[in-house]
């Protein structure tokens, strides 16, 4: 036998699809992105996964066509790593170690043979700078790049905060309420500082940046929503700013389009905005776009615009402003109530996903399958505003039935118990019974009677509630001809052992033995009349999970 | 300090009137300004932004446009239909010219000043020389189409005019008089919502490009020999009222309905490039109403609104260092002196443009604590209104100390009324056989016994009226200046003994007369700043004088000289904090009972200057903080002692208008609230807030 090796963990899917810009292959065939320690390559017309170059230690931060042939592609990482691909065919070509930690990458056209990575500062934590690397042009696969030239000093770690100006003359950074521009030709630093807050309650703080392709113009986004646009900036006293003003909190990111006639912004009001930078002020939208926009970026061509949300989504939309196509990865939920399930029909990882929504994740394939909207209310992007979270999931054995527990806690406790019936024609769930306040109190467990062979009349739900009880819920044939529905649940048992809090529930595998769990008792019932079989104690503590074994009807705690 | 007894006094319903439009003089630095009730204002900028010339207005007077030509002449228009050349020296109107076209609604010079044109009402825009001796003489009609010419402007180069009107823009050719081009404004507009735009406001530059600013909200540049727009930018929702370029031509400022302005700049696509474009940079919001006027002048923006205010807002990158000029101004209240007080009698007469008020002030029998609120045992009392007649507005007013003589004067009339108190009841009775002097009065001041009038009259010359029981006056004789003078006199004070009279013209000169035998005394060296406030201690018989640069004199009137104080001064120097004040002194009063204490005030502060502490040494890192009397209090002791300087300053009265000391324990202070100017405002535009 081979000996175990050390354990190795492969990070296999699920990564944030968020980390760096998302870059479109010239002619925009292809969207090449950042997920984890790979890049991904989809195709722009099908949304499917081409590509996927693998080969980073770690974190991919920085993604970017390499200027001087656009088959090739070059990543930057946290590992240290400047790795150049043919993407087309996945090839890793060449790997250029530099020996940092490289935060962001910037390729230009204009300068030969070598990219701009941020660095952390040797010696200084939480600074960092902006450096050239010289990329050798030697045979080999491995490269050592040791030769850095600053740049730029104390600049912000994100690569929104440093863009590169028109044909690469100049260069702007943003950090706090600082905008530094220089100029690579004249050797001129220029440094412009605004208050951090304003009589009017404004946050200065800068949050972006990006550079008009064509003109002298930089625009900067800032933490109260406003974008300023830069001009004459390499007079260090007669420069100027207008504002335009839209977002209603931080704008996350901006980029001017091809020719620099309009700018697109977005921010956590998940509203793409079009400015047209002509001389009226006149801008258009793209709402609904799901979760707040963490990166813009235009295709090279100018044809579709591409849109990296928090939700560990891209949108790609055509240049008219129509949304086209989305690509969605795993949705990091902010608290996984539900813990994970498998859905038996699909096989895929059902848990939160969108606030409200139940999110079905194929594991196989990186790819969220579907989101099933199980709260069905509108979600407001409110700082300290307490809205219905999806807190339970349970399903039937092949996956017919499932069942959701939702809950809203303001003063009193608000939960909603939600049966959804998978309907074989529009193959999605569909909503059947809706039961208002199950329990008193929080529901603690919930399990379906999972048999095999028998038929939907003896499907059974078990709640078990701090209220002290369990219920017991049954599916009812409706007799009444003119109901649209002709089956719903109904609570068909409570029971209770001492005024324990209930906490835990499981069927014996048969079906024929409920085990519930009270606190510190483990209760075993008949499921056909319901009787107290008998009690098991298991001091000290309390039991905080429960299975039984399928075999030989043991139950462990 | 000491403690005061305070009127605060909130009764004065005093409503400055909008501005209406304005024109600065770049050689003089001199902004005229003209208001909605037709009064005229010259600041000097030169003298720390002091008003120092008021033409009050007049009621069928409108002035719609105002310029400076010729060096330094001020020219008006108005719907009145005459061209108005105002007389400076005189503060009054001097000829007024028909222009035979109605209503004059714009005017503008040309770049050397030789020229006016003018638009009238019924569509012609007409062109007139100005004339060296002085008035205006008609030259000639340019083509004529109808609708009323609302703006004009000149080429730098004078031979072509852009004219503004409802929905066009023309532009005439000075020589020819033909309209050269007619340039449609509102054909991009969709056809639904079609209504008439109107041209406020236009600016021909010499690169010519015509800037328009429109009803629509937008500035639009025009090339007008093609006819065709280069750039359009839609400012506002609402009307774009008003539009400035600099002097070099790159970079504007337009105003709003809304109150805001904005300032565009013409700017290089690329650095090194030659290709320029105009980009609309800072928006300012100082004004709640219309922007009605706009100035650039090369260092600062300047607005002035329908909300009375005038606003002088400093370019950051055109000035050179931090400090006094760098600061953003308001002006809403003239810096000239509307309130009168009646020490003895305790009454106040307030002027309003067109009316006196005459009040008793309240009284209490109760003593309190510092900061307290005393109860009133008596209520303060609106004995009074004159209303003049006619439709002159009034340029000055004054009630004797005794309360019971009352004078005022319009620009062609003086009156005098005796005020007869018998008991709680009042009863005026005008003063017959009033002298015929030479009008108007610029300044009236009663001497301390309420014996004589003392009348400033123009050409430096001051008017000495007795006042006889029971009502009837002599004039006693005319002081004037020994070396004469054209500008009229523009502040009096008089001494309590009244022996001594000193008179300040509009040249800045202050000359003391001795009133026992009639006679010029002396001239205080002249100083080159405009005098804002002066007063003759009633036992030293010293005069002090505040400048509009915020420094202070005290010269001695038997000794001809400076005082060893005011020298004193004058070599350590006023604290930084102290010059670099807003607003001028306008008042300055002495305590009766304490010889060593003055009171001074502008719209912001009130002080008593202690002469027998030391002044704040003016250190040389402009560290040291001029501490007021509140954060005097919370120190501690010694702390107490080691600030303690002259200037005792109070800042809880404010905006100020006037304060007096009654006597020696009680001080009264008439405030006019920010709050309720704006009150008596119509409601200004509409505007959509995010989150309301």
């Amino acid at each position: 036998m081979v000996a175990p090796a050390a354990l190795r963990v492969v990070r296999c899917g699920g990564r944030a699809m968020h980390g760096a810009r998302a870059v479109f292959s010239v002619g925009a065939r292809f969207l090449l992105c950042a997920s984890g320690d790979f890049v991904k390559m989809y195709s722009v017309a099908t949304e499917e996964l081409v590509q996927l170059l693998r080969g980073h230690s770690d974190l991919v931060t920085g993604v970017q066509l390499a200027p001087h042939n656009r088959l090739q592609l070059y990543s930057s990482s946290l590992d240290g790593t400047i790795k150049l691909w043919d993407f087309t065919d996945g090839i890793l070509i060449k790997t250029f170690t530099v020996g940092y930690q490289l935060l962001a990458l910037y390729a230009l056209p204009s300068s030969e043979d070598s990219v701009f990575v941020i660095i952390p500062k040797s010696g200084e934590r939480d600074t960092f700078q902006l450096v050239s690397v010289k990329l050798t042009k030697a045979a080999g696969q491995d490269m050592e790049a040791k030769e850095l030239s600053v740049v730029l000093e104390g600049v912000d770690a994100s690569p929104k905060c440093t863009a590169f100006g028109r044909e690469g003359e100049y260069v702007a950074s943003v950090k706090d309420v600082n905008l530094q521009v220089y100029f690579f030709k004249q050797k001129q630093l220029n440094r412009f500082s605004l208050r951090a807050t304003n009589k009017k309650g404004g946050n200065n703080v800068f949050t972006c940046v990006a550079c008009h392709p064509q003109e002298d113009c930089i625009a900067t986004g800032h933490a109260d929503g406003k974008i300023r646009l830069w001009r004459n900036f390499n007079h260090k006293k007669e420069y100027t700013f207008s504002t335009l003003h839209w977002h209603h909190d931080k704008v996350l990111d901006l980029a001017f389009s091809l020719e620099g006639t309009s700018l697109l912004s977005g921010g956590v009001e998940s509203v793409l905005v079009q400015w047209h930078c002509g001389s009226d002020c006149k801008r258009d939208f793209l709402p609904r776009l799901g979760s707040a926009i963490e990166y813009v970026s235009i295709s090279s061509d100018g044809t579709f615009y591409c849109t990296s949300h928090t939700d560990n989504r891209i949108t790609i939309i055509n240049s008219n402003l129509r949304f086209s196509k989305t690509i969605q990865g795993l949705i990091k939920a902010r608290d996984v109530k539900t813990g994970l399930v498998v859905d038996p029909r699909t096989k895929a990882l059902v848990l939160n996903g969108e606030p409200g929504h139940l999110q079905f994740y194929c594991l196989q394939s990186d790819k969220q399958l579907y989101s099933l909207d199980i709260v069905q209310q509108e979600y407001i992007h409110q700082a300290g505003l307490n809205q219905s979270d999806l807190v339970r999931v349970a399903f039937s054995a092949q996956g017919k039935w499932l069942a959701t527990v939702e809950e809203r806690e303001e003063t009193d406790l608000e939960l909603q118990l939600k049966l959804w019936f998978f309907d074989e024609e529009t193959q999605s769930f569909k909503l059947n019974t809706r039961i208002s306040m199950p329990h008193e109190d929080h529901i603690t467990a919930m399990c379906f009677r999972d048999t095999d062979e028998m038929e939907d009349d003896s499907l059974m739900l078990v709640t078990t509630g701090r209220d002290c009880v369990f219920k017991v819920w049954v599916i009812l044939e409706d007799t009444d001809p003119e109901a649209q529905q002709s089956l719903s649940w109904s609570c068909d048992f409570v029971g209770s052992y001492h005024s324990y809090q209930a906490t835990n529930c499981c069927f014996s595998e048969d079906g024929s033995l409920l085990a519930v769990s009270f606190e510190e008792t483990v209760t075993v019932w008949d499921s056909s009349t319901w009787d107290l079989k008998c009690t098991f104690c298991h001091p000290p503590g309390k039991i905080s999970g429960m299975e039984c074994s399928p075999q030989r009807r043991r139950s462990a705690t | 300090m000491g403690e005061f007894e305070v009127h605060r006094v909130r009764f004065f319903g005093l409503v400055p009137a909008g501005v209406r439009c304005m024109a600065y003089q770049h050689n003089g630095r001199r902004l005229a300004l003209a208001r909605t009730d037709g009064a005229v204002e010259v600041y000097n900028f030169a003298a720390n932004y002091y008003m120092e010339k008021a033409i009050p207005g007049h009621q069928t007077r409108s002035v719609e446009a105002l310029c400076w030509a010729a060096g330094e002449r001020l020219f008006g228009a108005g719907l009145s239909g005459d061209i108005t050349e105002y007389d400076l020296e005189r503060l009054r109107p001097a000829r007024a010219v028909d222009g035979f076209g109605g209503p004059i609604w714009s005017m503008a010079a040309n770049n050397d000043g030789t020229r006016l044109a003018i638009g009238c009402e019924d569509g012609s825009v007409k062109l007139f020389q100005v004339v060296p001796g002085g008035g205006v003489q008609f030259e000639k009609n340019l083509d004529r189409q109808k609708g009323r010419v609302l703006c004009l402007s000149w080429h730098p180069s004078g031979t072509h005019l852009a004219a503004g009107s409802i929905d066009f823009i023309r532009v005439l050719d000075v020589h020819s008089g033909r309209t050269a081009q007619r340039i449609m404004v509102n054909c991009h507009v969709p056809k639904s919502k079609k209504r008439e735009c109107v041209v406020w406001s236009i600016a021909f530059l010499s690169s010519g490009t015509v800037i328009s600013s429109d009803s629509f909200g937008r500035v639009q540049f025009w090339d007008w020999e093609r006819g065709t727009l280069q750039d359009s930018h839609t400012v506002s929702s609402s009307a774009a009222l008003s539009l400035a370029v600099s002097e070099k031509e790159d970079s504007i400022v337009v105003g709003t309905s809304a109150g805001a302005t904005y300032q565009f700049q013409l700017l290089p696509v690329k650095a090194g490039g030659q290709e320029k474009r105009w980009v609309r940079t800072k928006p300012f919001q100082h004004h709640t109403h219309d922007v009605r006027a706009v100035v650039h002048t090369p260092t600062a923006l300047i607005s002035g609104g329908l909300d009375a205010q005038l606003v002088i807002r400093p370019l950051m990158e055109k000035v050179q260092k931090k400090g006094y000029d760098a600061a953003l101004r308001k002006f809403t209240l003239p810096h000239r002196r509307l309130v009168s007080c009646a020490r003895k009698a305790r009454l106040l007469l307030f002027q309003f443009s067109q009316h006196l008020e005459l009040w008793r002030l309240g009284s209490t029998n109760k003593t309190g604590k510092d900061g307290e609120t005393l109860p009133l045992s008596r209520m303060p009392e609106h004995l009074l209104q004159l209303k003049s007649k006619g439709p002159e507005h009034i340029y000055c007013s004054c009630v004797s100390p005794c309360g019971s003589w009352i004078a005022y004067s319009t620009a062609s009339r003086f009156h005098l009324y005796r005020v007869q108190h018998e008991g709680d009841s009042i009863s005026v009775k005008k003063v017959p056989g009033v002298p015929k002097l030479l009008l108007p009065a610029y300044q009236l001041q009663c001497a301390s016994d309420s014996g004589r009038l003392f009348i400033a009259s123009d050409r430096g010359s001051v008017h000495v009226v007795q006042l006889l029981e029971p009502g009837g006056c002599k004039h006693l004789h005319t002081l004037r200046p020994p070396a004469g003078t054209r500008e009229a006199v523009y502040l009096l004070a008089s001494s309590a003994d009244g022996n001594w009279l000193a008179a300040v013209s509009g040249d800045w000169e202050v000359h003391v007369y001795s009133l026992k035998h009639f006679k010029h005394h002396c001239t205080v060296p002249t100083y080159s700043c405009a005098v804002t406030a002066l007063a003759i201690h009633p036992t030293t018989n010293n005069l002090f004088i505040s400048y509009s640069d915020q420094q202070l004199f005290e010269f001695s009137i038997p000794e001809k000289q400076y005082t060893a104080w005011s020298r004193a001064v004058q070599n350590s120097g006023l604290h930084k904090l102290w010059l670099e004040r807003d607003s001028p002194i306008t008042h300055i009063a002495f305590n009766p009972k304490n010889t060593s204490q003055v009171l001074l005030h502008d719209v912001y502060m009130l002080c008593v200057l202690d002469k027998s502490l030391p002044c704040p040494q003016p250190l040389p890192d402009d560290s040291a903080v001029l501490v007021n009397q509140s954060t005097l209090k919370q120190l501690s002791e010694p702390a107490r002692r080691r600030q303690l300087h002259a200037f005792k300053i109070c800042k809880k009265f404010q905006p100020l208008l006037f304060a007096d000391l009654l006597d020696e324990r009680c001080l009264v202070t008439v405030e006019r609230p920010a709050l309720d100017i704006s009150a008596q405002l119509p409601p200004p535009v509409q505007q959509k807030k995010f989150g309301t």
